[in-house]
């Protein structure tokens, strides 16, 4: 009963109704009209207040009957519960499509609640409306500039899809995405999940050409059986990175066997994610690292990985975190360490980690990058290092020396350098179809350092660490691990 | 309510289904024995076999390492008259002993929100504290089936070990998709327990099975 004309109503409504604003600065009804007036909507926005008070120096009217039929196919609803049934109906009546319900009241409040939440529902499912929410926090849609939500931040446009059903997982997901400049393309709070939930979202997502990768946090799975099954056919089509919360277990198991004591509720999960192609991440940072790899990077074709650092302790502590992976940290063919031979100073040291041991003068580091990355046996490459010329460079521009005797223009030359770097590393990536990893803890440390903001400015990002790169990179490659099992005669599916 | 099968019966079923067992007899009077000797040579795991019977090493139900007819049938007489009747006894199971340093554990389980799983982890007398385990949805494919054994923390365990070949890896994906098999054929099933497998000579082999049901269906 719920098609893509629902879903264009709530991601790209034509105008939007906020049923329920309020004249108090701290109300949700005040904060919904004001982000959504904040960020950029261009269609038509109607607010409704019963004493019909300016709010944020617009007219509002006393109800939804008073909005012209067809302007709006989005209503935003802060109203209490007890309203909400006629808020529907007066919706439906001017030909709202979809309902972004932000009361709380329902489900989540007992018994009384989750009864007036069954109701809504049926009243939904007869006005041919789609619901989402009870008690959710909002959405975001950045291809129509629409930030309707009761919290922050608005991130930059990009292609993750963020649904959770928590909607502060989702203020996570965008604050990290604001930090790093890997951009949003729709995000969604599900909150009770009373009517649409989770998978219809990302159901929506794998259709949305927004929309390259899903990014999910979920808690409580009920048919678990149909989420398995939902979840494989939008991974066949999407990439998903899963953060889970919570246990899925609604009783003990039985007693009598071994084997039930070991299949413990997140093994079950663990598994299960495996299976179906989607990826499961342990934190937050994790989760956005993985879904920030697959939004900017191509995937990889095989394990075989290189790393570049300019100093050694890094490849050591990168090539610990390879060996905890499927991935592979190759030897260096015979031919590119020849060609390595020609460009660094005799103490490089011959093998991968490829550390360049500070023999780096002008145009070597783009000239190591593009023979690694084009090399024919290497698949993906993890640079380390950037950053750091910059890094003295703002220590000389922040101190008492500066401009004078010379500092100005070696300061900029770092600068330069830095985001040369990250420049030829990209576009190395680009030009070979294959993954370029850059990581440094600049990325948090100093967000305006010259190889973190040329990473940024070409939409790419730049891993924290070496090791959460690893983890990102190795995300990727087990699903296109997964992805060639599908392929696989006879063995194509479940 | 559910209940549980004899080892026996466990086996005859997960037999069909694929799953490697060693050759054993099923003998109800001690006057059998030597027949069943003759079809396999010793020493020899004697067990107590029945409807219901759990914890059987426990309750010293298990005689392992047996060498020669009188003790085999000596055993075999123990055994039968250390049963009581809540076990339902069927007979005494007689059977090669296998060697091998490996021990896994392989099941069903039945989540009550997933469904039906298939279970592989490590076994042997380490294997509760160590708790390595990975769990996948039933039907698994062969592709997860090999995944669950990448996927166990001690995973070195299936290279050569201290003297023993490699574990054969596609024989061991075999007994996993066989347990899948079983776990969507066998109607009202509860959970399924083969433990241990061990790995004789780089093979797979189920030393023990044990099939837990829905009471109220009992037909097989």
């Amino acid at each position: 009963m719920i098609t893509s004309e629902h879903f264009r109503a709530l991601f790209d409504p034509r105008g939007i109704v906020v049923a329920g604003a309020s004249t108090h600065p701290g109300k949700f009804g005040f904060v919904a009209l004001h982000n959504i007036l904040s960020c950029g909507f261009e269609g038509d926005v109607f607010a409704t207040n019963r004493e019909r008070a300016e709010v944020l120096g617009r007219t509002t009217v006393a109800d939804l009957t008073e909005i012209p039929h067809g302007k709006a196919d989005l209503v935003f609803v802060c109203t209490p519960a007890a309203s909400n049934h006629e808020v529907l109906r007066q919706a439906a009546a001017v030909g709202i499509k979809a309902a972004f319900i932000a009361s709380a009241g329902y489900g989540e409040s007992g018994e009384a609640g989750l009864e007036l939440q069954r109701e809504l529902v049926e009243l939904a499912n007869e006005l041919k409306m789609m619901i989402v929410g009870p008690n959710g926090q909002g959405l975001v849609s950045t291809p129509s500039s629409l930030c309707a939500q009761i919290v922050a931040p608005y991130p930059p446009a990009g292609s993750i899809g963020i649904a959770s059903q928590s909607g502060n997982f989702v203020s996570s997901f965008m604050n990290l995405s604001r930090q790093s400049g890997v951009g949003i393309s729709r995000a969604i709070s599900v909150g009770n999940a009373a009517q649409v939930g989770i998978l219809d979202m990302l159901e929506y997502f794998a259709d949305d050409p927004k929309t390259s990768v899903g990014l999910v946090y979920v808690e409580g799975i009920s048919n678990g059986r149909e989420f398995a099954d939902r979840l494989e056919n939008v991974c066949r089509r999407m990439p998903v990175v899963l953060l889970k919360g919570g246990s899925s277990g609604l009783g003990a198991k039985a007693a009598a066997s071994h084997t039930g004591s070991l299949a413990t509720d997140d093994r079950v999960f663990d598994g299960l994610c495996r299976q179906v192609g989607a990826t499961r991440a342990s934190s937050i940072s994790e989760a956005f690292d993985i879904a920030a790899a697959f939004a900017t990077l191509p995937a990889p074709r095989g394990p075989r990985l290189a790393v570049v650092t300019t100093v050694g302790g890094w490849g050591v502590l990168a090539a610990d975190a390879i060996s905890a992976t499927n991935l592979d940290l190759v030897e260096l063919p015979p031919d590119l360490r020849n060609t390595l031979d020609g460009l660094l100073p005799p103490r490089w040291s011959r093998n991968n980690p490829i550390d360049l041991a500070g023999g780096e003068t002008k145009d070597t580091v783009p000239a190591v990058l593009n023979a690694v990355v084009g090399h024919g046996d290497i698949d993906s490459t993890l640079v380390l290092g950037m950053g750091i010329q910059s890094n003295q460079g703002r220590l000389e521009r922040e101190g008492p020396f500066y401009p004078g005797h010379g500092l100005d223009r070696i300061v900029a030359f770092h600068d330069r350098q830095d985001s040369r770097y990250a420049e030829v590393a990209l576009a190395a990536s680009s030009a070979a179809g294959k993954p370029v990893l850059i990581a440094s803890e600049l990325a948090v440390g100093d967000p305006n350092n010259a190889a973190v903001a040329a990473v940024r400015s070409t939409g790419h990002y730049c891993f924290p660490s070496a090791e959460r790169a690893v983890v990102a990179l190795h995300g990727l490659y087990e699903r296109e691990v997964w992805l060639a099992s599908l392929g696989t005669p006879g063995d194509g599916g479940r | 309510m559910s209940r549980t099968l004899s080892e026996s019966d466990s086996k005859l079923i997960l037999r069909d289904c694929g799953v490697p067992f060693l050759p054993e007899v099923l003998v109800s009077e001690v006057e059998q024995v030597e027949d069943a000797l003759l079809r396999m040579a010793g020493p020899y795991a004697v067990k107590l076999c029945g409807e219901n019977i759990s914890h059987k090493s426990e309750r010293g139900l298990v005689r392992l390492g047996v060498n020669g007819v009188d003790a085999v049938k000596q055993a075999c007489r123990e055994l039968l008259s250390a049963a009581r009747p809540e076990d339902e006894a069927t007979g005494v199971l007689v059977a090669p002993m296998a060697t091998g340093l490996r021990e896994f554990i392989a099941g069903v389980s039945v989540d009550p929100v997933f469904g039906p799983t298939i279970v592989f982890g490590l076994g042997g007398v380490l294997a509760e504290a160590i708790a390595d385990a990975t769990v996948r949805l039933a039907p698994i494919r062969r592709y997860d089936a090999l995944d669950m054994l990448s996927s166990l923390r001690s995973r070195s365990l299936l290279g050569p070990f201290r003297g023993e070949p490699a574990v054969n890896r596609e024989a061991m994906a075999d007994l996993l998709c066989s347990l899948s098999e079983a776990a969507t054929s066998i109607s009202g099933l509860r959970s399924i327990d083969l433990n241990p497998v061990m790995i004789v000579g780089g093979a797979p082999v189920a030393l023990d099975a044990l099939i837990e049901i829905e009471d109220a269906e009992v037909e097989l």
